[in-house]
């Protein structure tokens, strides 16, 4: 890691709505400060929003790290949650296990991963049945 | 001009050096240093949060006396909306249009016309439907700077029409050129102004090189000598004059009015700068996308809210609402198919980098990580003693220079006790010897 290299952890709690959005909200206002492009502070606070809104609805929280250099942004989810049984599927836009009552509130249009997909220039799912879900995704820094 | 006129200013006589306007600071420009507010000019946007809340009154907006209408040979006043709901029982239109004339203006061009002539065009832009949806109203230039500075991704969501104050100045100038003759210089356009923001929206203005608006005279100001002018135009009948607009545009004065008029159902108004800020990062997030229509106020209840003005905002919201009722829908509409330039935005409204670190990428990742560092040490009761708004505040200010350390009372006090706590070992120590020797 480089001396310039900064590090942010942050801990989402389950089936807290009103806290979800926190992370990516903090985060978003580092990279304005950073002077980083605007459309790559978008892409990563609407990915990363994405992920920390998944882990409430699904996995009843978790943490996130987030790592930025001055080539890329890096945020790492980790949770303890039930594990996604077919990747493949939770990808496709509009698929959710989403309960009645989360989709009540607005939530599960099956719209989560496939947006992660999309606003990131790199995404990387590991996942256990039982164990867990790791998602990593990466958005690179363009330099002017 | 200069790029960073601001009619927010301070009277250093009054301030306190209190942190009441620092806390409430909505883009975090306001320090104390030696004992007195100053605003980083930089990061202001005139939303006047610091002259509602300021306990000594110290903030002032600047704008121009009534008196200085005497310098042209022919004044016209834009009176705005929101005017109509200042006064009890006589929020009547015609007879404030009759009172603006007793003060000694020759014509009344209502700024609401201009509205609704603004509004015929957002439903064409949203009909055409070629414009980023959600449409960001531009109306309110507080909230035109706060985008600009922090939701800079937002500024194509903008919409690219100037607001009715500019587009009635611009329509009285050539009105009054066309009847009395005279040269433009010699028209003096005068608007009456409920806030600080529209005061730098002309005199530096955004989405045109130049307002057509030669005067910003505050409500506050105007508001007894008009309530005289009314009172004497209703008990001589004086006037009335026929008044020129509707419902459509006498609604722009509350929040929610603008969005009204597009005819749109999917459209969302917001009004407090709080309000505003967490709706703007809603939009950045892609999370309003099934929206049409974003009409933002920084003030409560919309222009009625503005800090020049004399009336609650909920009053005055209520009684525009009663006044309304007996308005028809509306008295302007465009001529023609096209909008015309007269409402079009002649100028790039470009994002202002008052957030960054340092204009060096590798150079910002450093300044960020001291940050990180300074702030991990310091308390984080945000108490504001040292002048910022919080310790995360403080720790940027270190890093960028403008402030050191020793500005928190709680890392200068654990010097201070660290010193005491070791002179008193050392005194302790001295006896122990001196009693050995004994």
């Amino acid at each position: 890691m480089s001396e310039t290299n900064l590090h942010y952890h942050y801990v989402v709690p389950g089936d807290d709505f009103t806290r979800a959005g926190l992370a990516s909200n903090a985060v978003k206002k580092i990279l304005k400060q950073l002077g980083i492009e605007p459309e790559t502070v978008r892409k990563l606070s609407i990915s990363l929003y994405e992920g920390e809104i998944n882990m409430v609805i699904h996995a009843g929280g978790g943490e996130i790290d987030v790592y930025i250099d001055d080539q890329k942004i890096v945020a790492v989810l980790v949770d303890k949650g039930p594990g996604i049984a077919d990747i493949g599927l939770a990808m496709q836009e509009g698929w959710s296990t989403a309960s009645e009552q989360v989709r009540g509130l607005g939530f599960g249009a099956g719209m989560g991963l496939p947006n992660m997909k999309k606003y990131s220039d790199e995404l990387d799912i590991q996942s256990t049945v039982g164990i867990g879900t790791t998602v990593t995704l990466t958005v690179n820094i363009k330099n002017n | 001009m200069s790029e960073y006129f601001h009619s927010v200013t301070l009277d250093k006589d009054a301030c306190r050096g209190c942190i009441t306007c620092v806390k409430r600071c909505p883009t975090e420009a306001i320090r104390v240093r030696d004992g007195k507010a100053q605003i980083i000019k930089e990061r202001c946007i005139d939303c006047g949060e610091c002259i509602r809340v300021c306990p000594h009154h110290a903030k002032h907006a600047v704008t121009d006396p009534l008196s200085a209408i005497e310098n042209f040979k022919y004044k016209v006043v834009l009176p705005p909306p929101s005017l109509f709901g200042q006064y009890k029982r006589q929020e009547d239109l015609e007879l404030i249009r009759a009172a603006l004339h007793e003060l000694g203006f020759d014509a009344v061009y209502e700024v609401a016309a201009a509205a609704e002539l603004v509004s015929d065009a957002t439903r064409r832009l949203l009909e055409k439907g070629d414009i980023k949806k959600p449409v960001i109203s531009s109306a309110c230039p507080a909230v035109l700077r706060l985008i600009r500075i922090r939701f800079p991704n937002l500024l194509e969501n903008v919409l690219t029409l100037s607001a009715p104050m500019e587009v009635a100045a611009r329509l009285a100038r050539e009105k009054a050129v066309k009847e009395t003759g005279l040269a433009s210089e010699d028209i003096g356009i005068v608007f009456i102004t409920p806030c600080p923001a529209k005061v730098t929206a002309i005199k530096n203005p955004m989405g045109t090189e130049k307002s057509d608006v030669d005067l910003a005279v505050s409500v506050s100001e105007i508001y007894p000598a008009l309530l005289a002018a009314m009172n004497k135009c209703a008990k001589e009948g004086l006037g009335p004059e026929t008044a020129q607009s509707g419902r459509t545009g006498l609604s722009w004065g509350n929040s929610g009015g603008e969005a009204a008029a597009t005819f749109t159902v999917r459209y969302l108004a917001a009004d407090g700068i709080e309000n505003v800020i967490n709706v703007l990062e809603e939009m950045e997030g892609d999370r309003l996308a099934d929206q049409d229509f974003v009409e933002l106020n920084a003030c409560p209840a919309g222009c009625v809210g503005g800090v020049l003005n004399i009336e609650n905002p909920y009053v005055a919201a209520t009684r525009m609402k009663q006044l309304r009722n007996y308005r028809p829908v509306a008295c302007n509409t465009l001529d023609g198919a096209e909008i015309p330039d007269v409402i079009l935005w002649d100028a790039e409204v470009k994002p202002v980098e008052a957030l960054r670190l340092d204009p060096l990428p590798e150079q910002s990742l450093k300044m960020m990580r001291e940050i990180e560092e300074i702030e991990s040490r310091l308390y984080g009761l945000d108490c504001g003693s040292c002048g910022a708004p919080s310790c995360r505040a403080l720790a940027e200010d270190i890093v960028l220079g403008f402030s050191t350390e020793d500005a928190c009372i709680y890392l200068l006090k654990d010097k201070v006790d660290a010193v005491r706590s070791s002179m008193l070992s050392l005194k302790i120590d001295n006896r122990d010897k001196s009693s050995e020797k004994a």
